[in-house]
């Protein structure tokens, strides 16, 4: 192969090519080769970004059936059980498979090039946190065509309803699905996080110090170490789960002594934090943003850091409010309800931080301004709605009914998602080299910001009248029907909305007609800026020496001493790693060992005895054990580049 | 596209912004992680030792079954192993490979031992004429004792058995001419875990075995 040669046979020393027994695709290789073996944290930060907008159009055509059975009393779009499963898939697959890959995607994308580094600290193990996510998305989603169905437990999957004794289905696997997903789910985001981790403590260029670092990267520090400590709680959970339904342990057991009261809580020591989680990275999204269209430097830089770092700090400190009707005892109680309220102290402080940068500033109204917009106030509203719950007695008249399903789509949606959406109108511009349509973004945003309001403000007032959640169908005379239609309605406008969005963003790299986006078309203020649109495979040709906080704006506006400088060209060039199919192959295996523990099991038909035949699953450990061995015979190996100055 | 180059791979270790290496940052966050695993393990443990403290309507008293000698000696040898591990990462760093080698094969003999003796607990425990300590029984009532402790040191065992496999991988690479002082950071980094999981079992045996015999 000429690009194996290229790449392997110097004409000054002697080194010789290698046969392996994968051939390394070489550092030229195009088509479905160059995706499955790449490396680059661009091109696994788009594969995350991809599989995920995938996932939330199915999670939201989950959520439409649901609103379709709501449309009425004593609707049949869905039968009891298709409901449960339908909230379950919903709630599962928006929380793991679509806002957390979502922000893994920019972690991926944008990280790296915000600290001024090449890639990732490890990134072959990138590319394996990648198909681990895939995989567990596409175990998840198998569920819907075995035994039982997909999981009908609730995406908290409370203790005893995952009881194999209480399955509705004889030989239920939907559970089991469920748990194995979200193990896989949790080795992805694991990954990951000791990758962040290590790049932003290890990788930042020169004088990019800490307290210099963009609040978007400081948001995924923050995020990364939630992740490796609160996952850890729900992958025991789950363990101990699994132990339950295949070998008859008694962990969460009642009728042999084990406690479901446990479950939840570790459900939520881990599912507390998951929130932070989920919306601390657009929190960090939304802090790059304003200042750009504000054109002033963000308001109490520290404050922010500080107040992130405080929420994710108590954010193991309040799981309990999840649970204050169980029954825990008063000092439990007020004590879990006494840090729920401090914890919006930091919060508050961020959005006066915001509000704070726009004041006096000259605003644009530009899409991803507007997503931002919509981002503080709609989290406002569910940030309200929240501090409503740490009080005990209103939560006990809330707990299970609309009330909290507006608060935390208030919170995932009009926050999260929001965010998200801001981060994709501001940075696609960067990914792809051209600029999106305005104008169309802005419809975008009306849609969704009409649809959504429509949709959850008046589950508000549903839930206060008495409308309890995950409950089928609701009888005449209650009153429900009115705003349970208006809340229909607005479903179907905000899904709209948001498959016009997606479809904007997918189509946006083939668009032709878009306009070339140019190095810093927003005027915007942190390193990433500094390169050409899209950004050359290298990142960086020279090693940027950071002089200040807003690098970018600085090299434009700043004192010629705070203008950013650049590392000599090195005679070697620069360093790139190899590709690799290992990530795959592990990942393959994985997946393999996965699906051999969900089908270990079969009834023999003559005696009812439990066979167990661990092959498969054998097989897959097997492969993916072999994938990390040659993954380390391998090693990082690697190519030099040598770009010209001009060419970042 | 810039010109794509054929210089010699070098393999010089980049230079971190803190000067601890990655793969020793990455090893430490594992670390942390793992510390909420066992956490969680642990919790869950002493918990139900307290709220199911009868079977059948008995006191449990679980002294029945367990054979603290034999548990003292296996932690004994397990915390040997540390020394041996402690003496394999002295040795790579000042590139004595000879000793290397051996200190690891020690490493490996010790942590075998280590997991024969759960192997054999575990077989006596699940068989014990009269006490059978199964995942889900004692004495053949429901228990939930069986299930912490075997999921509990369960676990702590598999993480020795990866620990062991690991060990036996770089000993094997010792054996291909391979190995230099290059090679110390990453065995270090084997070493730390084995540490970990060595300290590990320092909570986990007074925990679940001696704090049995005490309160």
């Amino acid at each position: 192969m000429a690009t194996e040669s290229l790449k392997y046979l110097n004409p000054d020393s002697e080194t010789e090519v290698k046969t392996k027994v994968f051939p390394r695709p070489g550092q030229n290789t195009k088509g479905i080769i160059n995706w499955l073996t790449t490396i680059d944290h661009k091109k696994i930060g788009i594969m995350y970004g991809m599989a995920a907008l995938f996932f939330l159009i199915l999670g939201g055509l989950e959520a439409l059936l649901i609103r379709s059975q709501l449309w009425n009393h004593n609707m049949d779009v869905l039968t009891n059980r298709e409901y449960n499963q339908m909230f379950t898939m919903h709630g599962t697959t928006m929380v793991f498979l679509v806002i957390m890959p979502l922000s893994a995607a920019f972690f991926n994308f944008i990280m790296p090039l915000q600290i001024g580094a090449r890639d990732v600290a490890f990134p072959r193990m990138n590319t394996l946190s990648l198909w681990c996510f895939i995989a567990g998305g596409i175990v998840l989603n198998l569920s819907w065509f075995f035994t039982g169905g997909s999981p009908a437990i609730g995406w908290f999957g409370y203790a005893p309803l995952t009881d194999t004794r209480f399955a509705e289905v004889l030989g239920d696997m939907g559970p089991d699905f469920w748990i194995f997903s979200l193990q896989i789910l949790g080795l992805a985001s694991l990954l990951a996080s000791f990758n962040f981790i290590t790049t932003i403590i290890n990788m930042r260029a020169p004088g990019m110090t800490m307290m210099r670092l963009p609040v978007f990267t400081w948001m995924t520090l923050i995020v990364s170490f939630l992740i490796i400590l609160a996952f850890p709680a729900i992958t025991i959970a789950l363990v101990e789960l699994m132990f339950d339904r295949t070998y008859g342990t008694n962990f969460y057991d009642f009728l042999e002594g084990g406690k479901p009261h446990l479950w939840q809580h570790l459900f939520w020591i881990f599912g507390h934090p998951e929130v932070y989680i989920l919306i601390l990275p657009a929190m960090g999204i939304v802090s790059e943003i304003i200042p750009v269209f504000s054109r002033k430097p963000l308001f109490g830089y520290g404050l922010i850091i500080f107040s992130g770092a405080i929420i994710g700090f108590m954010g193991f400190a309040v799981w309990s409010h999840h649970m204050f009707t169980t029954g825990m005892g008063i000092v439990a109680t007020s004590a879990f309800s006494i840090l729920t309220m401090l914890i919006a102290i930091p919060t508050g402080v961020k959005i006066f931080n915001w509000i704070g940068t726009m004041w006096g500033g000259r605003i644009r109204f530009e899409t991803p301004m507007l997503f931002a917009l919509g981002f503080i106030t709609m989290f406002m509203v569910g940030g309200f709605t929240g501090i409503m719950h740490s009080s005990v007695p209103i939560d006990a008249q809330h707990q299970d009914s609309y009330f909290v399903v507006a608060h935390f789509h208030y919170v995932l949606i009009g926050g999260a998602l929001f965010g998200l959406f801001a981060g994709f109108y501001f940075w696609l511009p960067k990914l792809t080299g051209k600029m999106l349509n305005e104008k169309l973004g802005k419809f975008v945003f009306t849609l969704m910001f009409i649809g959504f309001n429509l949709t959850f403000f008046p589950m508000h007032y549903l839930g206060m009248i008495g409308q309890p959640r995950r409950t089928h169908s609701y009888n005449e005379g209650h009153g429900f029907e009115t705003w349970n239609q208006i809340a229909t309605i607005g479903a179907f406008i905000l899904g709209v909305g948001i498959v016009i969005g997606v479809y904007q963003f997918v189509t946006a790299a083939f668009n032709k007609k878009l306009k070339p986006a140019g190095k810093n078309p927003w005027d915007a203020r942190t390193l990433e800026w500094t390169l050409s649109s899209p950004v050359k495979e290298y990142n960086f040709a020279r090693t940027p020496i950071i002089k200040a906080r807003d690098q970018a704006w600085e090299n434009n506006y700043g004192p010629e001493e705070n203008h950013s400088q650049k590392e000599p060209l090195d005679d070697h060039g620069v360093h790139m790693p190899d590709r690799s199919w290992y990530p795959l192959i592990t990942g393959l295996g994985f997946l393999g060992l996965v699906l051999g523990m969900l089908f270990h099991q079969s009834v023999d038909v003559n005696t009812g005895e439990i066979i167990r035949n661990y092959t498969p699953a054998i097989a897959g450990g097997v492969v993916a054990i072999l994938g990390i061995i040659m993954w380390a015979i391998e090693g990082p190996a690697g190519y030099h580049l040598f770009p010209k100055e001009d060419e970042e | 596209m810039s010109e794509a180059s054929a210089h010699a791979i070098d393999h010089h270790e980049p230079v971190t912004s803190t000067g601890i290496p990655n793969k020793k940052v990455l090893m430490w966050a594992f670390l942390g992680s793992d510390c909420m695993f066992f956490g969680t393990l642990i919790s869950t443990h002493l918990i139900y030792r307290k709220i199911s403290a009868t079977v059948g309507g008995n006191f449990l008293d679980i002294r029945d079954i367990f054979d603290i000698e034999l548990t003292s000696f296996s932690t004994f040898i397990l915390l040997a192993s540390s020394l041996f591990m402690a003496l394999a990462v002295s040795a790579i760093h000042k590139g004595n490979l000879n000793s290397t080698r051996w200190m690891l094969f020690g490493t490996i003999v010790f942590g075998a031992i280590f997991l024969a003796c759960q192997v054999y607990e575990f077989t006596h425990f699940v068989h014990a004429p009269g006490n059978e300590l199964t995942l889900s029984s004692y004495r053949g009532e429901p228990h939930v004792f069986g299930s912490t402790f075997y999921v509990l040191t369960g676990t702590h065992g598999t993480h020795v058995a990866i620990g062991v496999f690991w060990l036996i991988g770089w000993l094997i690479y010792s054996f291909t001419g391979k190995m230099s002082t290059a090679d110390a950071m990453d065995i270090e980094c084997c070493g730390l875990y084995w540490h970990f999981v060595d300290i590990v079992w320092i909570l986990i045996f007074p925990v679940v075995y001696l704090m049995e015999y005490a309160f």
